[in-house]
């Protein structure tokens, strides 16, 4: 990783929010690199922390009650210690952000060309008129047909899928660097999304930016990203190249996710392994391995030992958070791959005499379902 | 319940046109948004029939105004050999016991200030059953249980509970009457992944269990292959194809058909790969729907022919039905879908869990 030079460095980043109901550990020591021109993409459930991350790269998390550590190197520079004036150079030019939901990102009021010059201008000293053809030229690179006429037209003009065109043009007015795309097709039907990813790939050859795709969809990552780092309770549980973590994944909510989804090419009569019980709160977080209370191949002591993201032996570029041997993890896959449940190895965990029950009851006073 | 193999529900030629109005006092009608133009289905008693489509394309019309919980503009839905579309009164109230729907929002399809006990016993305070408290408080936690809620839980109140388990009290509330349609409508596009399986595996064991007849609309692919027998492609209040399960994963005769498989991202960057067939522009008004096959202005395959004339829902072998002038070949069919899933597809080795 250390061989070419990063883009972005996340060092260690903690987030906490202090709210009425007690400290919200959102971010709790995220690190990982990008290269220029590749593609991170991040993976969790709501509420693991994928999304301030990346919000708190540009400083969109800074308040009183909101406590950051560690460091987020860009180019050398650290953005969680710039001041916001000079922070706010770089958002927007260097670093861009596409969000979710289109309709609520861009001004009802304005134009959608206003809002294009003014990304233009906020960064660039040009006269209104280049701004304008800039707008015009992104639209028509974007792949929104006529540009010319729909510079002039409203966001409610535009369907679903052509705001999220729109939203990228923005996002690509100054050409970044880096591009954090959060969840960018989840609120798109699948057609318009296979078009944006498509979008999203080619735009990135062409331009040469790398990207942070935030989702909680694997699909979507398997297709576009060059890395993966999935997220659970505030912490990267593992990271490993796009190939190798579908091919050996080594963490038990890895599995789980893989597991739990139907895919095009299972077979109808399996059914799905879910993941027992729910995401845990982030204020109350599980002791030892956070993920313990979820894990069906849990020991007494991942109850009280916290792991730390170390590299699978003999797997190059390959990290993962669990207390679990490496050897049996590698059998336990592949008997979750040839169709066995975890209850059916389970037996490969008690190898040592273990009294405790296979799934405690998770946090909080009901039970799990 | 009812025979197997014999259709539960026939819709016929059903149609709902929602008016598009103008004007302030005096609203003069304009337009019509043909959210369902003309569908003809059976239901088979037994199985799940899946309805897919983008956004916009008539799948929840479809499902309520099965249900009647919309008037059709024309047509006959027929449930049992009757038509239901013009009962009234106690008539509808009789048959309302017999079909129940599960909603996408967990949040807002139940009463905050309700109990859940309460909820789930709604049903029967409607229809005057299982009257005695403790009676009906034994059925509604007998029906907890069946659907993994602890019954102990009987008087706690919805904000107590998570997206999975309030679906699961929505799934209990539908299953009270016992009915013998069960219209699920997007029941986990809501849900996180690691909730959805929980949620989706207790559909299929219920299914079998109770021998229910399903009505499952999404618009995840891949959730419905893994839910459904039989599967219906909507597209602006049409059905373009109707196929089981395996025909249509395997072989898509419909070129929108493809187009969503091969649109669909699949989590296994080696077996995923493909050439991807992506559409071009956007889904079409259904105030205004382009002449002829309504497909027709994005599809690749397109002709003269296919903006003149409509093409009539026909057989297409292999059980499959689909609406359309040129349907792919198998090449064009492999082509659109990655390796993995024609693989997994092609030999109908999948259990039929149902008619075909």
């Amino acid at each position: 990783m250390s061989t070419r030079e990063a883009l972005l460095e996340v060092d260690n980043l903690k987030v906490e929010f202090r709210t009425d109901d007690g400290v919200v550990h959102a971010v709790d020591g995220a690190s990982y690199t990008v290269r220029p021109g590749t593609t991170l993409g991040i993976v969790g459930e709501s509420g693991s922390g994928k999304s301030v991350s990346a919000l708190t790269m540009l400083g969109l998390t800074r308040s009183k009650r909101t406590q950051v550590s560690g460091r987020i190197l860009f180019e050398g520079r650290d953005l969680l210690t710039l001041p916001d004036d000079e922070l706010r150079q770089i958002r927007g030019d260097d670093i861009a952000m596409i969000f979710q939901d289109p309709l609520s990102s861009l001004h009802p009021f304005y134009k959608v060309g206003q809002q294009l010059i003014e990304a233009v201008l906020m960064h660039r000293s040009v006269s209104k008129a280049a701004a304008r053809d800039r707008a015009i030229n992104l639209l028509e690179l974007v792949g929104i047909p006529d540009p010319h006429r729909r510079v002039d037209a409203y966001p409610h003009e535009f369907s679903g899928g052509m705001r999220q065109r729109a939203m990228i043009a923005m996002a690509l007015a100054n050409e970044p660097k880096l591009l954090i795309a959060d969840e960018p097709t989840t609120a798109l039907d699948v057609t318009v999304q296979a078009q944006i990813l498509a979008l999203l790939e080619d735009l990135q050859q062409r331009l040469g930016m790398a990207m942070i795709i935030i989702t909680h969809d694997l699909g979507v990552v398997a297709e576009v990203a060059d890395e993966i780092a999935v997220m659970y309770a505030g912490r990267i549980v593992e990271r490993a190249g796009t190939e190798r973590i579908f091919a050996t994944p080594h963490h038990p909510y890895t599995w789980g996710l893989l597991k739990s989804i139907p895919r095009l090419d299972t077979p109808r009569s399996e059914d799905l392994v879910p993941i027992s019980g729910r995401p845990p709160s982030l204020i109350n977080r599980p002791s030892g391995c956070h993920f313990h209370p979820r894990c069906p191949y849990v020991r007494e002591e991942h109850r009280r030992i916290d792991p730390k993201l170390q590299d699978v032996p003999g797997e190059f570029g390959h990290l993962v958070a669990c207390l679990l041997p490496v050897e049996l993890r590698r059998r336990v896959w592949k008997g979750l791959q040839s169709g066995q449940t975890p209850e059916e190895l389970r037996h490969l965990v008690d190898d040592k005499p273990v009294p405790e029950a296979v799934a405690a009851a998770p946090p909080g006073k009901e039970a799990g379902p | 319940m009812t025979e197997k193999g014999k259709p539960l529900v026939e819709v016929r030629n059903l149609v709902k046109h929602f008016p598009i109005t103008s004007g302030i006092i005096r609203q003069k009608k304009i337009g019509a948004v043909k959210a369902v133009d003309d569908i003809s289905f059976d239901v088979i008693s037994g199985e799940t029939l899946g309805i897919v489509g983008e956004t916009g394309c008539g799948k929840s019309t479809t499902a309520r105004l099965i249900v009647r919980l919309l008037e059709a503009t024309s047509g006959e839905v027929r449930f049992e050999g009757e038509d239901i579309t013009k009962k009234k009164g106690a008539e509808l109230k009789a048959l309302r016991r017999d079909m129940q729907m599960i909603f996408q929002d967990p949040y807002s399809s139940l009463n905050p200030r309700k109990t859940i006990g309460s909820i789930i016993a709604e049903p029967y305070a409607i229809h005057g059953l299982e009257k005695g408290e403790g009676a009906r408080k034994k059925r509604v936690q007998e029906l907890m249980d069946t659907v993994g809620l602890n019954p102990e839980h009987y008087n706690r109140y919805p904000h107590e509970f998570s997206g999975g388990q309030r679906q699961r009290i929505g799934v209990a509330r539908a299953l009270a009457l016992a009915p013998k349609l069960l219209v699920a409508d997007e029941p986990v596009s809501a849900l996180d992944v690691s909730i959805q399986a929980q949620v989706l595996n207790m559909l299929r064991r219920l299914q079998a269990d109770l021998g229910l007849t399903v009505i499952f609309i999404a618009h995840d692919l891949s959730v419905v292959r893994h839910m459904c027998d039989r599967v219906a492609v909507m597209y602006i209040g049409k059905i373009v194809e109707l196929a089981p399960g395996e025909s249509l994963y395997g072989f898509p005769r419909h070129p929108y058909t493809g187009a969503l498989l091969s649109a669909v991202p699949v989590p296994d960057p080696v077996g995923g790969h493909r050439k991807r067939e992506l559409l071009t522009g956007d889904v079409p008004s259904p105030a205004n729907p382009p002449s002829g096959c309504r497909f027709h202005t994005r599809c690749p395959k397109a002709q003269q022919l296919c903006s003149d004339q409509e093409p009539p829902l026909v057989d297409k072998d292999g059980g499959t039905v689909a609406a359309c002038h040129f349907p792919l070949t198998r090449e064009e069919a492999d082509s659109r879908l990655p390796a993995l899933l024609t693989a997994a597809n092609a030999p109908a080795v999948d259990a039929p869990a149902g008619a075909a």
